[in-house]
């Protein structure tokens, strides 16, 4: 065992005898290339509807319940899909939300939710972990597209403006606290305060 | 050789009944409201706006359950939530503005009073429903209770 790891320690760090530096830079340069295009190829693949609803387990619940909502299915044609709120935007988040999204990788090999009884038991769960998910990031996933700024108060019915010119305007509640269940159906909501 | 020639008249006369079953095929057209005949699949008709809001409406009679004056498409309505109470429950009703949801609501059907709504009037829909500006396909001969009322004491005039 220590032979083998004093011989690899020795190839690595002694300098190349028959491959020209050139080479190794060149060779280094191109591998690194494909490297790192094809992380942020396959990144961008599970970034896609196609990839999330390859599962029965998010094609015959979650997504059934998307297609029903505004945000899916609305006269102007523009669609918010599963990535677009359940996956940050920018890099260092999303790499972050990746790694998390390995649990849900064991959650499918062991099939927690692979029953429609298995996950309406886990749906009050698998919610609260989103509802914090936003609470913390301040609906960051909502903010992409809502604008606060750019919101016309005087085309929001009068208790959207009472809501929004006071509580999100002064920062002491953010758009998942009133707006939940919008893209989902509600979990048993016995206990949680909606807004 | 006698159920051979059996076999081969029923099959003519199988075949035959087919032909002629196929040729009136389509049914005399009845007119119905719809206008169409029972094997044509009608245009559907474009789906009818919900009014704008504008308010409670009046009741036509005293126990009609008043019609919702708002939207309610998509509105979650089940064992697990109630999109509805969200707004008008007891709770909720005096900081979102909408009425209360009424207090027979609580009761059960032996007019046991209940903490929170009777489940067998959970289901807001069941009974309320919203209005929407779609053309009636049959007239509507109601009449309100004035109306009538007013009707009988012309009668009792005459």
């Amino acid at each position: 065992m220590k032979d083998w790891f004093r011989y690899y320690w020795r190839l690595l760090w002694r300098p190349s005898v028959h491959i020209s530096l050139g080479i190794l830079v060149l060779g280094g340069f191109i591998a690194g290339i494909i490297f790192w295009g094809g992380f942020n190829t396959a990144m961008e693949y599970t970034n896609t509807e196609k990839f999330c609803v390859s599962c029965h387990e998010m094609r015959d619940n979650v997504f059934e319940e998307l297609k029903q909502t505004v945000h899916y299915n609305n006269r102007s044609g523009v669609r918010a899909t599963c990535s677009d709120c359940h996956v940050p935007h920018d890099w260092t988040h999303k790499i972050g939300r990746k790694m998390e999204a390995s649990k849900e990788v064991w959650g499918w090999v062991f099939g927690t939710i692979n029953t429609p009884e298995k996950f309406e038991a886990k749906r009050r769960e698998l919610a609260e972990r989103e509802w914090q998910r936003l609470e913390a990031n301040d609906s960051l996933e909502c903010r992409n597209c809502h604008e606060f700024d750019s919101m016309d108060f005087t085309r929001q019915s009068p208790r959207a403006v009472e809501a929004h010119s006071t509580a999100l305007a002064g920062e002491e509640a953010t758009c998942i606290d009133c707006h939940k269940g919008i893209a989902h159906e509600l979990p048993d909501m016995s206990g949680v305060h909606n807004r | 050789m006698k159920s051979f020639i059996a076999s081969i008249v029923i099959l003519v006369t199988a075949v035959l009944g087919m032909a002629v079953a196929s040729e009136i095929s389509d049914p005399p057209r009845p007119e119905g409201v719809r206008g169409a005949a029972f094997s044509e699949t009608p245009e559907a008709p474009p789906i009818a706006g919900v009014t704008e809001r504008r308010g409670r409406m009046e009741r036509n009679y005293p126990e009609q359950p008043p019609v919702i004056p708002h939207k309610v498409e998509g509105y979650q309505l089940d064992k697990r939530f109630n999109r509805c109470l969200d707004c008008h429950s007891r709770n909720a009703s005096p900081e979102s503005g909408a009425p209360m949801v009424s207090v027979t609501h609580f009761m059960d059907r032996d007019k046991q009073v209940l903490a929170a709504v009777s489940p067998d009037r959970y289901f807001c829909t069941q009974c309320h429903v919203p209005q929407t500006d779609a053309e009636p396909l049959v007239e509507n001969q109601f009449r309100t209770v004035d109306e009538v009322l007013r009707d009988l004491a012309d009668q009792r005039k005459q």
